[in-house]
């Protein structure tokens, strides 16, 4: 039987170290929404989706409150809308009333973001992509609750860089449009390489087209818990050092494994993955930088950072796949600048620049997260980042992406506040030279040639 | 058969054990187990309960015993137990 330390470890891990659910997603399905007539594809979508998740915040909740474990958010993920509005949408225009579309039932349901205004051109753009990319900065300006994602290339079809180019200027125009706020619309944009079909955590989420009808799929957290179990391996070996990530790690992924099987018992929809990831907020003691730092790095950036960083990637997810029988998304440890306080901190005092997010992308789970850059920062410059980061997806067969905000108005060293889980970050250098010879070559980059394993 | 753990800590004063067991009684909740320790001054009790015959639900029991908890001056939580068995059990 349960004993009186077992308890109090599970409980102090909840009050004082910030272990939570992040979110429970709800992958739905919008194939069956499909329609020539645009109102009739608004409206079936509206329906869909409030039909499908009218019970998933206050089941949420309500598990929350049984079990005495936070579930942070509850969240919904959809077919990409590009396939969706495919048939009906004749201009960009046309988009972003699927997105004011999405945005309503997203209140109507109670999450605080919707995930799936996406693009998969890997490959190459159909003109139904090209119209959604090109929504995409009014429709991130115009709506509240929308994730928007476009997958840019993959290991199995090399890069797009056509697409690439395009959303250099998108991010720089999403930025301009939403201005006001800091450039906000560009934190809810992330392009992939390699995407998962089944990432539950915001903004790069979306409902595969190999995916089920609806699905369950919850993402877990737990940075804060890591770094108070490895205090005790201070001075140690690696092999207790690892030990103790994993032996953690399996702890923390055997809540989720909890909340999603109930999750999916009372709402009765299928249950797909847990995402084991380490998801940092601002809140001091939820930082994956302090776990580096306690590892043993002065500050996330110094040499060593790389090393300890695949360390700590590699016995989560060896941890966590023994804790459950489905396991995907993107897990691993996420590296978002703005949403923790460590490398925030990092960034400073100097110690953490953009060429070295960049290496640590190369070992973790995803890719230059939150980062705020210039407002003047070039198109070209930027698309020139997204190629670095899918060639480095695409050579290493992993997930990599980029959520960039060049923040209008601000320059090197100032602040931003993005508000709430997106947190702060101070706006960092970008390399000054230019790379536009590179990025107008039109095409794509080839498929490596570890990719032919027929 | 469901089972859930209910946890009491905070500054050690007389009659905790009473006020909870009483509370307990009142809503047909048995009382399976319980282990309590005194820590630096601090009381700290764990009691495994029967909940399946309480007119309330979970979630109306955690509520009105955490209110419990704020006029005695401790923290009191009701958990499901399986929290804690797929956290510390394979």
């Amino acid at each position: 039987m349960i004993n009186i330390f077992e308890v109090n470890e599970t409980n102090k891990m909840i009050d004082q170290e910030n272990l939570d659910v992040r979110t429970i997603t709800l992958g739905i399905s919008l194939l069956d929404c499909i329609d020539s007539d645009l109102d009739k594809v608004n409206e079936n979508i509206y329906n869909k989706i409030v039909h499908s998740a009218r019970n998933l915040v206050s089941t949420g909740n309500e598990i929350s409150k049984e079990y005495g474990i936070p579930i942070v958010n509850k969240r919904i993920s959809i077919t990409p809308i590009a396939l969706v509005g495919g048939a009906a949408c004749k201009s960009p225009d046309d988009f972003v009333s699927i997105a004011k579309t999405l945005d309503r039932a997203a209140k109507e349901v109670g999450v605080n973001f919707i995930g799936g205004y996406s693009a998969l051109v890997s490959k190459g753009m159909t003109t139904a992509d090209e119209y959604l990319i090109r929504s995409i900065p009014k429709a991130l300006a115009s709506t509240e609750r929308v994730c928007s994602s476009v997958n840019v290339g993959s290991t199995k079809t090399g890069i797009n860089m056509d697409a690439i180019k395009l959303l250099g200027e998108i991010i720089i125009d999403t930025a301009k449009a939403t201005a006001d706020k800091d450039s906000l619309g560009c934190a809810k944009l992330v392009v992939f390489c390699n995407a998962p079909d089944d990432n539950p955590f915001m903004a790069g989420a979306f409902h595969g087209v190999t995916e089920a009808d609806a699905v369950i799929n919850v993402g877990i957290s737990g940075p804060g818990v890591v770094k108070k179990a490895i205090e005790s391996a201070r001075g140690k070996g690696f092999e207790e050092l690892c030990e103790t990530i994993k032996r953690t790690a399996f702890k923390i992924t055997r809540v989720g494994q909890l909340v999603a099987k109930e999750a999916s018992a009372r709402l009765n929809i299928p249950f797909g993955i847990i995402d084991l990831s380490l998801a940092p907020t601002p809140a001091v003691g939820d930082s994956v930088a302090e776990i580096l730092e306690e590892i043993g790095l002065e500050k996330v950036g110094a040499p060593g950072t790389t090393a300890a960083l695949a360390l700590l990637n590699d016995q989560v997810k060896k941890g966590g796949v023994m804790a459950s029988s489905y396991v995907g998304g993107l897990s691993g440890a996420f590296i978002p600048v703005s949403e923790d306080q460590g490398m925030i901190d990092a960034v400073n005092a100097g110690a953490l620049t953009l060429e070295k997010l960049e290496a640590m992308t190369c070992v973790c789970s995803v890719g230059l997260d939150m980062i705020a850059i210039p407002g003047d920062t070039k198109a070209s410059t930027i698309s020139g980042i997204i190629a670095d980061e899918s060639a480095i997806g695409m050579i290493n067969q992993k997930t990599t992406a980029v959520r960039i905000i060049p923040v209008i108005g601000k320059n090197i060293g100032e602040v931003v506040e993005f508000g709430g889980l997106l947190g702060y970050a101070p706006v960092m250098p970008v390399n000054q030279y230019g790379c536009d010879a590179f990025i107008n070559r039109p095409g794509r980059i080839p498929a490596p040639i570890h990719s032919f394993k027929n | 058969m469901k089972k859930t753990i209910i946890t009491v800590v905070g500054k050690d004063t007389v009659g905790i054990i009473a006020k909870v067991c009483t509370f307990l009684a009142d809503n047909q909740v048995n009382i399976l187990d319980i282990s309590q320790t005194i820590v630096q001054d601090y009381f700290n009790m764990m009691m495994i309960v029967d909940c399946n015959k309480s007119l309330k639900s979970a979630g109306q029991l955690d509520e009105e015993i955490s209110i419990l908890g704020n006029t005695i001056g401790v923290i009191i939580r009701m958990q499901h137990e399986d929290i804690f068995n797929s956290m510390h059990r394979i």
